[in-house]
Formats: C-alpha cells, sequence, structure tokens
C-alpha cells in the first residue's frame, strides 16, 4: 500500500503531506525500495540498470550519481556484468543502489540483507545507519532479524496476520514483555495474544 | 543532494533506452525481428511467382508480396509492443516500474516507441529484399505505403492494449494470447481477398475493422491505380476508436490489479 501497489480498501495514508492514495505520483519520485521479490532485469548489466532507474526518477547527472551508488556498495568491479551473471548478494547490493539512486526522503527496504554474507550484513547495516543520520532519511524496513532490527530501527512494529499487535523502540519492547531479546518477543507475539 | 527533474520525457525515454539495451545486448534478437517477416516474404513470394500466369488479378503489381509484407506490420507492431511488455513480467521488473514515478500512459507511449522501432527493423529488410528476389518494391507506393502501414502499426498497438489489460489482470498464464490474438481478425480483414468474397455475415464484422479498409485501399492503388482517401480515413477512423477502447481497458485493468495486489503476482 505504501508503493501504491494496492490500493486500500479504507483509511488514509499521507507521505510528506499529501494525500498517497488520490495523488501519489507526486511523492513516488521521493521514495523508493527494493526487495528480494522484485528481480532487475537480468539482461542488462548493472550500469545500464541503474542508468535506466537514475533516468526514470529524472537524477540530475545519471552517469555521476550511478558512479557514486556504485561505489557506495561496492559495484564499481561489477558496472559491467549483466545482472544474470552476479551473485544473490552481489544482486542485493545492486538492487540497494537502485533503491538509493535518486537520494530518497522515504525508503522501504523489504529483508534488505537476505542471502548476504554476516560481513557484507554487518557493512549494508552500518551504511544504511550513516546514510539515515546523514540524509535524515525516513527507513520502513520489513524483517524478520529481530536482531537487525534492534540495531538499526529507532521504533519496531510487531505484526500478526497482517494486524499490528504492539509498537514502540526496540528496548522498550523488550522491556514491556520482560524478555531478554526481541526475537523473544517476537515469538511471545506470535503465539500467544500480546498482554 | 541529487537534483531531480519531474519529466514525463524522463521515464519515457528511461524505458525506452530499457528496451534499447535489451535490444543490443543479444544480436540473435536482432536477426530473429527481421527473420520471420523475410521468411514470409520469400515463400509467398514463390507461391505469388507459381499463381502469376494463372491469377493475374492476385499478384498484379507485387499485390500479394504487398499484402504479406503489410499484414505483417500489424503483427510485428502488436508482438514488439506486448513482448516488451511481457520481459517486464519474465525479469520481475514489474514492481520497480510501478513504484516509480512512472504514469501508466508514460509505460503505455514507451512500449509504442520501441514497437515501432522494432517493427521497422523487421519490416524495411524484408521489404529491401522483396526488390531483387521478385522484383516487386512497396516503396513504388509512395506515399500511401507510409499511410498504410502506420494504419496497421496502430491495428497492432490497438490489440496490444487488450492483451497487455489481461495479462496484467491474469499474469503470464495469458501469455499465449499475444500470439494468437491478432490472427482473430485475419479471416475478416480481407487481406489476399477483396470484401465481395465474404458472405454476408463476415462483411458486416470487417466493416468494422480497419485493417479491411487498408487493404482494400491497397487493392485499389495496385490494381487500378487509384488512392482512394476515404478508405484511409475510415481506417484511421478506426483505429483511434479501438485505440481509444484499448487505452481505457488497460487503465481500468491496471485499476483492478492494483485493488486486488495483483502487479507483484504476475507469474503464472
Amino acid at each position: 500500500m505504501l508503493l501504491g501497489l494496492l490500493e486500500p480498501t479504507s483509511g488514509s495514508i499521507r507521505l510528506f503531506g499529501q494525500d498517497f492514495i488520490r495523488d501519489r505520483f507526486s511523492v513516488l519520485g521521493r521514495m523508493n525500495f527494493s526487495s528480494p521479490y522484485v528481480d532487475l532485469p537480468q539482461r542488462l548489466t548493472v550500469r545500464e540498470n541503474l542508468m535506466v532507474y537514475a533516468k526514470m526518477y529524472g537524477v540530475f547527472k545519471p552517469r555521476d550519481r550511478v558512479a557514486e551508488v556504485a561505489s557506495s556498495f561496492r559495484l564499481k568491479a561489477l558496472l559491467d556484468r549483466r545482472m544474470r551473471k552476479l551473485s544473490s548478494g552481489q544482486k542485493t547490493r545492486a538492487s540497494l543502489a537502485k533503491a538509493m539512486i535518486n537520494n530518497p526522503q522515504f525508503l522501504l527496504l523489504d529483508e534488505p540483507t537476505a542471502s548476504l554474507d554476516p560481513d557484507t550484513t554487518a557493512w549494508i547495516r552500518d551504511l544504511l545507519g550513516q546514510y539515515r543520520k546523514e540524509r535524515g532519511t525516513t527507513i520502513l524496513f520489513a524483517s524478520h532479524d529481530m536482531r537487525e532490527v534492534e540495531l538499526l530501527c529507532d521504533e519496531a512494529l510487531l505484526m500478526r496476520q497482517g494486524k499490528l499487535v504492539v509498537k514502540g523502540s526496540p528496548k522498550s519492547l523488550v522491556e514491556k514483555f520482560e524478555r531478554d531479546t526481541l526475537e523473544e518477543v517476537f515469538l511471545q507475539v506470535n503465539r500467544e495474544d500480546a498482554p | 543532494m541529487t537534483v531531480h527533474s519531474d519529466s514525463s520525457l524522463n521515464r519515457i525515454s528511461a524505458l525506452f533506452i530499457r528496451y534499447f539495451y535489451l535490444l543490443r545486448s543479444s544480436w540473435p534478437r536482432i536477426i530473429e525481428i527481421a527473420y520471420w517477416p523475410t521468411m514470409q516474404m520469400v515463400v509467398w513470394g514463390f507461391v505469388s511467382k507459381h499463381f502469376a500466369p494463372s491469377s493475374p488479378e492476385l499478384t498484379a503489381g507485387g499485390l500479394l508480396i504487398s499484402v504479406v509484407l503489410i499484414w505483417d506490420t500489424l503483427f510485428r507492431s502488436h508482438i514488439s509492443y506486448t513482448l516488451a511488455f511481457l520481459e517486464e513480467m519474465w525479469s520481475r521488473n514489474l514492481g520497480n516500474l510501478f513504484v516509480a514515478p512512472l504514469r501508466p500512459w508514460e509505460l503505455i507511449l514507451s512500449l509504442s516507441s520501441i514497437s515501432m522501432i522494432r517493427t521497422l527493423i523487421g519490416m524495411v529488410p524484408a521489404a529491401l529484399l522483396a526488390i531483387p528476389f521478385f522484383g516487386v518494391s512497396v516503396f513504388d507506393m509512395g506515399m500511401p505505403l507510409a499511410f498504410f502501414f502506420f494504419n496497421l502499426v496502430l491495428t497492432g498497438w490497438a490489440i496490444s492494449q487488450f492483451v497487455t489489460a489481461i495479462l496484467i489482470r491474469y499474469g503470464l498464464g495469458a501469455e499465449s494470447l499475444s500470439w494468437v490474438l491478432p490472427f482473430l481478425i485475419a479471416p475478416f480483414s480481407c487481406i489476399y481477398y477483396p470484401l465481395s468474397t465474404l458472405p454476408e455475415w463476415m462483411r458486416r464484422i470487417a466493416e468494422f475493422l480497419p485493417t479491411t479498409y487498408v487493404f482494400e485501399g491497397m487493392r485499389a492503388l495496385l490494381l487500378d491505380g487509384v488512392w482512394r482517401k476515404d478508405l484511409l480515413l475510415q481506417a484511421f477512423g478506426l483505429n483511434l476508436v479501438y485505440l481509444t477502447i484499448g487505452v481505457v481497458t488497460f487503465l481500468f485493468s491496471f485499476r483492478i490489479a492494483r485493488k486486488h495486489g495483483l502487479l507483484l503476482q504476475s507469474g503464472e
């Protein structure tokens, strides 16, 4: 719904002060997203894909921006390689680079570190944290990795069967449920009714 | 700070470039585009040669080869448009496109632009080869050729609107429609025979097809040397009607797909 791919049956969505349901196109250019369930065209190279999306989002000096995100995501050596020849971790990095191509003010990331090795996961996590701090970007982050949520998020929303069960900072949720980790909170929330 | 420009032209050209990259990434694809029209031309060229002594009304002025090439224009423009759309479904890229600020009408214009390029890549070599092979030049028709060509391109795009509307609603399970739907109108289009050949009930349907007027117009030009502008105008008018209905159908289907969350579930 927050991407405009599904129309809500009720309620409203306001993004950047605008009614997203009525006029999503005015704000979509300020957002971006990455998901393991959506691919970039496999026959195109990483550079071609990034150029297409840089132009699509109307980025000024697209070549420079492509070079910038390629450098940020350690993709420089892979720029002229076709997507289909990348490993799944490299694909994830390319997809994240695409998600950053327009310097979004609102970034939606679905399992952004899925299929990455622990070293790259930590590095991506730092990169996202730094990006958020520098740009003041809001990142909405869907993850089943509660450790990652604890490390990266100011606020967590735990859902069960599509319904919001509880929300708060990871620390406050741990305290509220009298658990040691957010993962334990997650398990409790998914196994029984929340207090 | 990255500076952005919110321009339709940017988005249309971005998508056009995406299809151009795809095209240039594989030389067999480029050859394939020209391969089928050329094979059609060669086969029908020999058929035309065979029937020339006994059926001059079928082959005079290179009629048979010309109508085969022009009919193929419709199929090429349609399939080029639909294949470009299918590429997005096959590569699971629709999600990325629809969360970008790309308007559906911009997608339609991008697909139409690449379809035009692919149709020209397919048709021009076949038309050129018909000259040394069979001594038939469709270019001898002059300006009317451009009108015949453009009208059939429009018909191809109109059909594509309906096919992509179905694809967006029902996913890749409906893929085979892309290949078969244009042939549904072939018997009514009077490609190889005049309208008068059809039985009454078929004639009534044929009169609602732009293709009928294009091929009647071609026959009038190649057999009688008369350029029937009235027929071309009728074809153009009908094309505008079908294209409008097609675009509305696509936009409606897109809206339904958004309502039911089908835009990310476009698999089989």
